[in-house]
């Protein structure tokens, strides 16, 4: 159960990314949405919906939007999951967006997010407006009818309240120690 | 022909995996149960050789043969024909593998 529901405020965090820097969440506030993303390398979900994350990041950048992928998979358990690993995965894909490591899930704790991936996206003032899925199918983009996600993402620039606040999230569920 | 489908339940894919299964021995003709093995821990996957749900085998053998991977309790990833990655196997996947066991089967 997320421990934000829709209309709490963004929980602050700060935690290294795949590029080698510090993020926190205080660096995008300029941003007219932030998404943060709790995903990891290894799950099919996750991988399933990558590369059309990528391609809302890309779609809505020029709009002020800003996703941001946390992994707080326990990495000894799921090796994939290792902070090097994210490194290569971000390589490899062409990740458009920081890649954070929560190595001490604390977090994912906060957030009370449970799988991958799972959204939580912010208006520019840091209150949730969605939380959930992506979309509502993981097996094929082409049979998507429900785009919760880029909906949400269009109220909030359009400053409208979302049609869906909360969905329940498919994927993994998140590796804890 | 010996079916079995292997799965873990944290991952939501199983049950439409399992549909998929069932529906496309439906549409090859071929009858029997499918075995179907709920992997609950991690001494159950080794047991097994439980490299991820779901988990396919005709006639003891994966559908879509893992390389290195490890036996855990986790969800796992097919590679499509469209080169996408998806929690679940294809039907054509499925169908290939059911069409191949059956060749190979003495006659």
């Amino acid at each position: 159960m997320a421990n934000l529901s829709p209309g709490d405020k963004a929980v602050p965090f700060e935690l290294p990314g795949v590029d080698d820097r510090s993020h926190t969440l205080t660096d995008y506030a300029d941003r007219e949405a932030i998404a943060v993303v709790f995903t990891c390398n290894h799950c099919p979900y996750a991988r399933a919906w990558e590369d059309r994350l990528i391609d809302i990041q890309a779609d809505y950048a020029g709009r002020g939007v800003q996703l941001i992928a946390i992994s707080a998979n326990d990495a000894k358990k799921y090796p994939d999951d290792s902070f090097p690993r994210m490194k290569e995965r971000s390589g490899e894909k062409g990740f458009n967006f920081p890649y954070l490591y929560d190595e001490p899930q604390d977090v994912a704790r906060a957030y009370g997010a449970e799988r991958t991936p799972e959204i939580y996206v912010f208006d520019k003032d840091g209150t949730l407006r969605y939380h959930g899925a992506v979309d509502d199918n993981y097996d094929d983009p082409g049979a998507v009818r429900s785009h919760f996600f880029i909906d949400a993402l269009e109220a909030i620039l359009g400053d409208r309240e979302p049609t869906t606040t909360q969905t329940a999230p498919v994927g993994c569920t998140i590796k804890w120690r | 022909m010996r079916v079995s489908f292997l799965y873990y339940e944290e991952c939501p894919s199983h049950d439409l995996a399992l549909v998929r299964l069932r529906e496309v021995m439906a549409e090859e003709s071929i009858s029997g149960d499918v075995e179907v093995i709920k992997v609950e821990a991690e001494d159950q996957a080794r047991e097994l050789q439980f490299v991820g749900s779901p988990t396919i085998r005709v006639d003891g053998q994966d559908i879509d043969p893992p390389g290195d991977a490890s036996y855990v309790l986790t969800c796992r990833a097919y590679r499509l024909e469209d080169d996408r990655i998806s929690p679940l196997p294809s039907k054509d996947m499925i169908r290939h593998a059911l069409r191949s066991m059956a060749g190979s089967r003495p006659g």
